[in-house]
């Protein structure tokens, strides 16, 4: 255990091209973790360049790109970070960590997960693929509602073959995610080594076990709503969705898409949360503050998740008004547990401040702003103010661009030392921090006054006299500062890869599984598992060998309860 | 490694759930949270053909009904499907002691059945005077029986390369989590054909 394995185990006498042939033809759940880690990243920074342009049409009155280019831009951005980035890079984290988490040598279904992967990479590649068409890719926004998505009825300009690739890399995005969920689900349930029970899973397993049976549940409505629609437009005449036709309802895809794509917002900060909840225990060297309120917290808000799609169409007068509001209310109780936890965990403990527990922090700050937010648009009154402007964009984004990314990159500075062996460089990482941290509030707040003030959503110009034009220029400048943190996050990536400090199989001293073995794990992850005998299975080893019993040392508290 | 670490129990244990000494297998939790996803996605069309329904003008352009007349086929091609799932309970619970000739009978039966409604589904298309194109009613005909028409041929897919398993001499009392799985599916596939047919014929 000793031994650190070298960053590319047993690659020295292999060719490149059997190296290659290896990583494709892997089902290795940790190489395809890092596949869809490293895949995602690379949609991030294409979806991240199309917001770079957006701002910059923004930034000041005046148009430089066309109508329909910036049409094409937004609904690119907001397909390809949900679901080319959060979507994936969470599940290249559930698939390296959770086998690990639970002591398992790999997922149920290996192969299927390599399926899954594969139908990521190239549903994803349809979908970007679609610009090279005539037309253009999808420009009917992320949520493509029909009338403007269908190509039937009054719509006198009939968006292209961009729309039908992308209804198409949907699909099989979402096949690819549900797979996914069946394998993340079967190895959780049964996988588990022996003392492993479900009260004793890490945090980060339970959030995927939660989000798992959202993906499970939710992914085929949106499945069966994407193949009506894509029927619709070739063939149906506009059957399903599109009034003008022949009698389709619109706000049928607009229920069949929420019933989805609300469940997705915890689908994609379910994961984010469950990071955070490994994350603060371990840099205040304390056990997590109230671990079963935790689990049922997750449980609710999944449960929750279900019945409060329509919070998304108030405004359009079909839906039941009072029992969506308050429904929507009571999502903030979970969440608000799962605060009071979170901070509790931190209080009193030695807190320490390295990149990953930064983020971590920032994510709670942040992702705080976007709860609360979101509670102003659970409010009837107020959401019928703030509709399609800018105050939603900005809330989504707290909640997703802040929230559920800042949480997966404190997962990314947690276990790059497990994935790799190195740790990342701190200087480089707190600059990181820093700059995204400062750029998204210069980036998102602005936006939330210019939304109060009445600035629609997906717009590329504005009057002079509206008064927009500041607070645009500084939610440019803003973007322009996150951007710039790439570099050294980039940078940092590729040298610590090389040239960084050497982790150990442990280097946090942290309280789960994953950290019981070397790093990076061998094939088959673990020669010998320590016995698992409460949800700190690695801290109890670590007292036990120690010989310092439970409250040691490294601790300012005593082992969590055991558990029956 | 640590002092009090013990050696992984991993033969064993994973010999336990992935072969079948124990009633639900990995696999077959696999095909349970499948069809649980199966179910979401038959759910969002039938959401679709009630809502369309609940709301037109004029429903049906072409009898002013629904589809079953004077035409017998569906209630016929239903009652195939529906016996189809004996067969192939038979031949899955043949093979849970060992029975393999019998599991081969079993899977050729359901074969048969099957592969007879789809023919049937195919005429059905032929022969009916409306298309995908006609409205909502239309529309939903066609998402409906066509989407359960390929579930089925899935189905068959599966059994076929069953079928042709048992003449590699796979399958015995213990090793069949495939055929249950099939089996499961198959019973899935049917109940949905059942609501679907009452929804589409007899609502």
């Amino acid at each position: 255990m000793a031994t650190v394995a070298p960053t590319a185990p047993g690659y020295a006498g292999m060719r490149a091209v059997d190296v290659i042939i290896e990583w494709l033809s892997t089902t290795d759940h940790k190489k395809i973790g890092l596949l869809y880690i490293f895949t995602a990243l690379g949609f991030a920074l294409v979806g991240g360049a199309f917001s770079l342009v957006m701002r910059t049409e923004l930034a000041q009155t005046g148009t430089i790109i066309g109508d329909e280019t910036y049409n094409q831009l937004f609904t690119m951005h907001g397909s390809i970070m949900l679901f080319l980035f959060i979507l994936p890079v969470a599940a290249g984290f559930m698939n390296y960590i959770v086998p690990l988490q639970i002591g398992a040598p790999d997922m149920a279904f290996p192969r299927m997960n390599a399926l899954s992967y594969w139908m990521f990479a190239f549903g994803g590649i349809m979908m970007v693929s679609s610009f090279a068409f005539s037309g253009g890719s999808a420009s009917a926004g992320w949520t493509s509602y029909p009338p403007v998505a269908s190509n039937t009825g009054a719509n006198a300009q009939p968006l292209g073959a961009g729309t039908d690739l992308w209804l198409v890399g949907v699909v099989i995005l979402g096949a690819a995610s549900t797979a996914g969920a069946i394998n993340f689900l079967t190895t959780i349930f049964k996988l588990r080594a022996p003392g492993m029970t479900m009260f004793r899973l890490p945090l980060f397993t339970w959030t995927t076990l939660v989000t798992s049976f959202l993906v499970l549940l939710a992914t085929p409505v949106l499945a069966s709503a994407l193949i009506m629609l894509f029927v619709d437009r070739n063939g149906a005449g506009g059957a399903f969705f599109d009034p003008t036709g022949q009698g389709g309802q619109v706000l049928l895809w607009q229920n069949l898409f929420w019933f989805y794509s609300h469940p997705a917002v915890y689908i994609m900060i379910l994961p984010p949360m469950g990071v955070v909840s490994e994350i603060i225990p371990v840099f205040s060297r304390k056990p997590l503050f109230g671990y079963r309120s935790m689990v049922l917290a997750i449980v609710g808000i999944g449960l929750l998740g279900f019945i409060v799609w329509a919070h998304h169409m108030f405004t359009t007068g079909g839906v039941f008004l009072p029992f969506f509001m308050a429904s929507t209310f009571l999502i903030a109780v979970p969440t608000g547990v799962k605060f009071f936890n979170w901070i509790s965990t931190m209080f009193r403990g030695a807190v320490t401040l390295p990149t990953a527990m930064l983020f971590a922090i920032g994510f709670l700050m942040l992702f705080l702003i976007g709860g609360i937010t979101g509670v102003f648009h659970a409010a009837v009154p107020v959401d019928f103010h703030l509709h399609d402007t800018y105050f939603v964009v900005s809330h989504l984004h707290y909640v997703l661009a802040t929230g559920a990314a800042f949480g997966i990159l404190a997962a990314v500075y947690f276990w790059f030392p497990k994935m790799i062996g190195r740790l990342l460089n701190e200087g480089l990482g707190k600059l990181h921090f820093w700059s995204a941290f400062i750029g998204a509030n210069m980036l998102f707040w602005p936006q939330l006054m210019l939304g109060l003030d009445g600035m629609p959503r997906r717009i590329n110009d504005y009057a002079a006299n509206d008064g927009w034009e500041l607070m645009n220029l500084i939610s440019t400048v803003g973007a322009f500062i996150v951007a710039a943190g790439m570099i050294p996050f980039l940078f940092n990536i590729l040298y610590s890869w090389k040239y960084g400090e050497e982790a150990g199989d442990d280097p946090w001293e942290a309280n789960t599984l994953e950290w019981a073995t070397s790093s990076p794990p061998p094939a088959h992850n673990f020669n010998r598992l320590i016995p698992v005998k409460s949800e700190r299975p690695l801290f109890d080893h670590r007292m036990a060998e120690s010989g310092t019993g439970a409250g040691g040392a490294s601790d300012s508290q005593p082992a969590a309860p055991q558990d029956g | 490694m640590a002092t009090q670490a013990q050696p992984m129990p991993q033969t064993p244990f994973l010999r336990r759930i992935f072969v079948g000494d124990e009633p639900m297998t990995v696999g077959l939790w696999g095909m349970v949270f499948f069809i649980f996803s199966e179910l979401m996605f038959f759910s969002g069309l039938i959401a679709a053909y009630l809502a369309l329904r609940e709301d037109a003008v004029v429903w049906a352009p072409t009898n002013g009904g629904h589809v079953l007349g004077a035409d017998f086929r569906p209630v016929f091609f239903t009652i195939l499907l529906v016996l189809s799932s004996i067969p192939m309970q038979w031949a899955a619970m043949a093979i849970r002691q060992g029975k393999r000739r019998q599991l081969r009978w079993g899977l050729f039966l359901t074969l048969f059945l099957g592969v007879a409604f789809i023919i049937n589904t195919g005429v059905e298309w032929a022969t009916l005077d409306f298309g995908i194109g006609d409205g909502p009613y239309g529309a939903t005909f066609y998402i409906l029986t066509g989407f359960h028409g390929a579930h089925v041929i899935g189905g068959l897919i599966f059994i076929f390369t069953l079928w042709l398993r048992t003449y590699l001499g796979h399958f015995d009392a213990k090793r069949n989590t495939a055929v249950e799985a099939a089996s499961m599916y198959w019973h899935f596939v049917d109940v949905v054909w059942i609501l679907v047919f009452s929804l589409l014929f007899l609502a």
